[in-house]
């Protein structure tokens, strides 16, 4: 059962990420992998502050800062430049892997006996299912509320017609860096929220973290599929409860006995299926 | 109101298939003027349209909106004095807002989209009460999808969303190709009663004849990149949709 519990707990630290990857994939129909570099900054620069003494708190808004940071230049290099997305993201994502090394000073950082947002060795506490339980609650709130406000309809408006926005007086360009601002700074959040919850950081810890938040998003479409409202609240919390039932499915894949060395394999198989499932027409519904 | 003065375009400029879309067009629009515009396809009408909505950026020459040179301001920013009616319906509406959100981003085209909720019971009623004047239903249902309605219906709402914040311009470009006759007939009639009653200034690209020569008070024939005619208000009284078809046939 342990096990499950900390399938839940890591799919509720990811629910920024998916969230993140909703924002821009969905909602500004960019695919932005920044994700990799991104996720990593936020927790690389997390273990070194919980390290040098600051205080969780701080840390957390600082890798979101810097989440956000990439998130701009990476909105930046595609809108000025006229670069892919998928271009500009692999550009900023490789240049934070150096950035990410220089910031640690090494490849890992062990955070033993140091307290954190989810729990603190000093008073034998932890609090990982409240504080991150919450975390997610909160984030579906102010997202919900984001993209309802007049900034959020001209957000959603960029990812659907670019000829109607700019006809209503804004500038997509600027909506779209916003936008991948807030995505990657979300992802920096979860970054910082594993790094906290694992005990460690890891220069490593990125490599083709993209791919949960994108099965999240796609298995919260699936949970939704015959929903008959689409309302934003309602996707939003699809895409947390992707996040956790994507975690639950691979922290079976491993109970069962699969190779850990197989995760990245059965990672993209679960993603793959999650397609070919989202594919499949059920011809019987009315 | 806006003065054109002597804007060229060239599209793909020094390659093999440089096409010369506008040259050295000079044009004087008075405030409270209907233009229509009638000409061959290729014939630059849509260009003329962009340049001065700031989709497209001129080569060379003026556009004076008001006495304020706009020649190089970008569309999203020309947008605080103009309003559009797309030939694609998808082109000017927001498919997977709702209406009362594509109406409330339309409210807010001269001022700056904050962080505040504006889309708020008595926003919904004021849009409500606009959309019993079309006569669609659509007062019933504004939480609906834009992209769930018809091409007419998403047009009309266009047209009704153009005036929802302060408009003085508004320009139309073939706003009626996709619809089918009902339709466009309905999409005419309310084009018509907005650009009066708002008193706006209008031009409106069209391949219907009889629409060109029944509204507006002035008609411009393009070719080639250029005005060959404009007719005023008097002169246009006295041209019938037929004399139009035998200008295109000579
Ligand atoms: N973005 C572009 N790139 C290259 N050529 C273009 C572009 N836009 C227009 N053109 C060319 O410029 C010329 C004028 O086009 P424009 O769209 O203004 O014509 P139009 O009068 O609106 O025609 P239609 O009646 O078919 O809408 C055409 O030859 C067209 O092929
Ligand atoms: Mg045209």
């Amino acid at each position: 059962m342990e096990f499950y519990l900390t399938a839940i707990h890591q799919g509720l630290a990811f629910a920024a990420l998916g969230l993140g990857i909703f924002l821009s994939l969905r909602i500004l129909n960019i695919p932005d992998i920044t994700t990799d570099g991104s996720y990593t900054s936020g927790g690389i620069i997390t273990a070194w502050m919980l390290v040098n003494g600051w205080s969780p708190v701080i840390a957390v808004f600082a890798a979101m800062i810097a989440g956000a940071i990439a998130g701009i230049i990476t909105g930046t290099i595609h809108t000025r430049l006229k670069v892919h997305p998928l271009l500009a993201g692999i550009i900023v994502m490789t240049g934070l892997y150096s950035i990410n090394l220089a910031i640690l000073g090494r490849p890992n950082q062990p955070l033993i006996n140091i307290d954190n947002l989810l729990m603190s060795p000093s008073t034998n506490s932890d609090h990982s299912s409240i504080i991150l339980f919450v975390f997610s609650v909160v984030l579906i709130i102010l997202i919900n509320a984001f993209l309802k406000s007049d900034m959020g309809i001209a957000l959603r408006a960029t990812g659907n017609s670019e000829s109607m926005v700019k006809s209503m007086g804004v500038n997509p360009d600027k909506m779209k860096i916003i936008g991948l601002g807030i995505s990657n700074s979300l992802t920096a959040l979860s970054g910082s929220l594993i790094v906290q919850y694992q005990g460690f950081g890891d220069i490593n810890m990125g490599i083709g973290i993209v791919i949960s938040g994108l099965g999240a998003v796609m298995i919260g479409d699936v949970v939704l599929r015959n929903a008959v409202s689409r309302k934003i609240y309602l996707q939003l919390i699809a895409v947390v409860l992707g996040c956790i039932l994507f975690r639950l499915i691979l922290a079976t894949a491993l109970n069962i006995g699969i190779d850990p060395n197989y995760l990245k394999l059965i990672t993209a198989v679960l993603v793959l299926s999650i397609i070919a499932f989202g594919k499949i027409k059920f011809t019987s519904k009315a | 109101m806006i003065e054109i003065k002597n804007i060229s375009k060239t599209f793909n400029r020094g390659s093999a298939d440089e096409i010369v879309a506008l040259k050295n067009l000079s044009l004087k629009i008075n405030e409270g003027d209907f233009i229509t515009v009638v000409g061959f396809n290729g014939s630059g009408k849509s260009t003329l349209l962009n340049l001065i909505s700031g989709s497209l950026i001129a080569d060379s020459g003026e556009i004076i909106f008001n006495g304020s040179n706009v020649t190089k301001l970008p569309d999203y920013k020309r947008s605080k004095y103009i309003s559009r009616i797309f030939q694609n319906p998808l082109a000017g509406t927001a498919s997977e807002l709702s209406i009362l959100e594509n109406f409330r981003l339309a409210s807010l085209r001269t001022r700056s989209k904050s962080l505040s909720i504006g889309n708020t019971k008595s926003f919904r009623k004021n849009v409500c009460d606009k959309l019993k004047t079309l006569n669609m239903g659509l007062e019933n249902k504004p939480e609906a999808l834009m992209g769930s309605l018809s091409g007419g219906q998403r047009q009309a709402l266009t047209l009704l969303m153009s005036v929802m914040d302060e408009s003085k311009i508004l320009l139309l470009d073939e706003p009626t190709a996709a619809l089918d006759p009902k339709s466009a007939a309905i999409v005419m009639e309310l084009a018509e009663k907005i650009i009066r009653e708002g008193n706006l200034t209008a031009i409106m690209v069209t391949h219907r004849m009889k629409d060109a020569s029944n509204y507006g008070n002035r008609l411009i024939m393009m070719r080639e990149g250029s005005i060959e005619k404009d007719y005023s208000e008097s002169e246009k009284k006295t041209i019938i949709a037929d004399d139009l078809v035998r200008w295109f046939n000579i």
